[in-house]
């Protein structure tokens, strides 16, 4: 018995640090960002109770659905191009051997782990309308240089070009980790069989690695509807508004009009799409899960 | 046979020409910084330096306060990498080697918050660090990045593999249960800490919103927002904006080259697959 609340206070003891931040740092901020909602308050200070208004408001807010529909265009432009190119990706890399494997898998990862600021500044740097290296590629194709970022047409599909060459490298990786776990014996089998390299990815490869796609797809899926840091640094939402996603949404009505109440209404919704959409996910994964 | 040489040769180059397309804007960027300024912008692709300097590094060290978002960056990041394992790491044994009253409905409530995107929190986390006076303070960088569900996921996980006995006769031994914990479980898993650290590291390192909004001074700035705040003083300078760039990008460069195999772990760790 002594023994028993022995442990349960040392128990106490060691999750209290993360209970106590995760109370004051996520709880909390969550409860908070509810409650605000339903104020007029600015950004700092005391607001008015004002109901479901900055709900009904958003529901006819125009300058909302827009965002919305800018963060979708951005995922429908990110996540399946993503999650298919690092599994063509992963396919190229895992055929060859030793030291050329590393260092080709270096060179496809190293861009994710750089700080987005950075990946800003080379981008930059590559489509500079006058002097960008990558000019010469849109000239090839387009006839004319185009200034991407000032180009309602282009800007959106260029973010989301960067925004893959940035952080395609850990789908690579979850699609190695997945196509190492594929028993050789079946490709063996395979090709006894004579089956060609097609049929064996089609009725082998791809059903097999179909688990980790899933993943890639969710995780790219959640990550994209997040999307802020790289179209405010290419963009700040422009041009004319055409790039403006949800989390800028928020950052504009919180940090520049300064009206917290209702940049906390946009931020619960998102955050229930966000949660909507994860648990969906999941279920989807646990259902295609049983049934493998 | 021999055709399919000849076919898996192509692919391999073309594998390998894909591969250096992929890597050339780094190269192209790093390039770009040791060369003079009136050559970057000369027509044509100048794929060496046709004059070697460091003048855009040295413009950087010199007129802006890169010293210092370096400081601001080192002291953050790492904070928040020993607090993170460090929380993470007690609370996962807790939760997987102790009982305690709670602990069922802790574990769900971790579990749940996985999923919930922390972005979304930024209105009240700012509220919250300007309530408690953190504004352009370290603390207010740190603190709203403490929150890692999944680091507690993935500590529970491995203290779980090991056997109950295991614990049960180092305490008949008389250790008691801090020992236990920092002497003997926590020493066990590492690699799986220092995998951990590395990934909490250079995602500290590489957060952008968070910082951007909780720090307007430039001083107080970390580094790699720093590098795009003084831009508009370089104008169209771009060895001088790269050279920043290079400089915010080493260290994680530096610690993904080095610990390549434990960065690459890690990544599997978090998103659930062991490789």
């Amino acid at each position: 018995m002594k023994l028993g609340r022995n442990q349960a206070t040392a128990a106490f003891i060691l999750v209290a640090p993360f209970v106590i931040a995760y109370l004051v740092l996520f709880i909390y901020p969550t409860y908070k960002m509810v409650q605000l909602s339903f104020t007029d308050a600015p950004l700092i200070g005391e607001g008015n109770w004002i109901g479901w208004a900055n709900y009904i408001k958003l529901a006819s807010d125009k300058q909302f659905f827009a965002a919305a529909l800018h963060t979708g265009y951005f995922v429908l432009l990110t996540v399946i191009p993503t999650t298919l190119l690092g599994l063509v990706i992963a396919l190229m890399v895992t055929r060859l051997k030793g030291w050329l494997q590393s260092l080709v898998l270096a060179a496809f990862f190293l861009p994710y782990i750089l700080p987005v600021t950075v990946v800003f500044l080379i981008w930059q740097w590559m489509l500079d309308l006058q002097f960008g290296i990558a000019q010469y590629a849109i000239e090839l194709f387009n006839g004319s240089r185009v200034a991407v970022f000032r180009d309602k047409y282009w800007a959106m599909p260029s973010v989301a070009f960067i925004t893959i060459w940035w952080t395609n490298g850990f789908n690579v990786l979850l699609f190695i980790a997945g196509l190492r776990n594929i028993s050789q014996d079946l490709y063996d089998a395979a090709s006894l069989d004579n089956a060609s390299s097609w049929q064996q990815f089609r009725h082998l490869t791809w059903p097999l690695i179909w688990p980790v796609t899933a993943l890639v797809l969710t995780i790219q899926l959640i990550l994209q509807l997040k999307i802020f840091d790289q179209i405010y640094l290419f963009t700040q939402g422009g041009p004319f508004n055409s790039t403006y996603v949800m989390v800028q949404y928020i950052y504009k009505f919180a940090f520049q009009l300064n009206r917290g109440g209702y940049a906390a209404a946009v931020a619960v919704i998102l955050f229930l799409v966000i949660v909507v959409v994860s648990v969906l996910q999941y279920q989807v994964l646990r259902v295609r899960g049983a049934r493998s | 046979m021999k055709r399919l040489n000849v076919a898996s040769g192509i692919i391999t180059v073309i594998t390998i020409g894909f591969a250096m397309l992929w890597a050339f804007p780094l190269y192209w960027a790093v390039i770009t910084t040791l060369k003079p300024e009136y050559e970057v912008v000369e027509p044509g692709v100048g794929l060496l330096p046709k004059i070697w300097t460091l003048a855009g590094y040295i413009y950087v060290v010199l007129n802006t306060q890169i010293g210092r978002w370096y400081l601001n960056s080192l002291v953050t990041s790492g904070s928040v990498t020993i607090l993170v394992i460090m929380l993470s790491s007690a609370c996962g044994y807790a939760l997987s080697q102790l009982r305690f009253p709670g602990r069922t409905i802790l574990w769900l409530m971790i579990l749940a918050s996985f999923m919930v995107p922390i972005q979304t929190l930024i209105v009240t986390h700012f509220i919250l660090m300007n309530d408690f006076g953190f504004i352009n303070k370290w603390l207010g960088v740190i603190l709203p990045q403490l929150i890692v569900p999944v680091a507690v996921i993935v500590y529970k996980q491995f203290f779980d593999q090991i056997p109950k006995e295991f614990r049960e006769a180092a305490l008949i031994d008389g250790a008691s249960e801090f020992q236990l914990f920092f002497r003997i479980f926590l020493p066990m898993n590492w690699g799986i800490s220092t995998a951990l650290a590395i990934i909490t590291f250079i995602g500290a390192w590489n957060n952008f919103l968070w910082p951007f909004l909780v720090v307007t001074q430039q001083e107080m700035m970390n580094v790699t927002v720093g590098i795009t705040q003084v831009k508009d003083a370089f104008g169209v300078q771009y060895a001088r904006n790269l050279s920043g760039a290079v400089l915010a990008a080493l260290p994680v460069a530096l610690a993904y080259l080095i610990f390549q195999r434990r960065v690459t772990e890690a990544i599997m760790l978090s998103a659930g697959i062991k490789g």
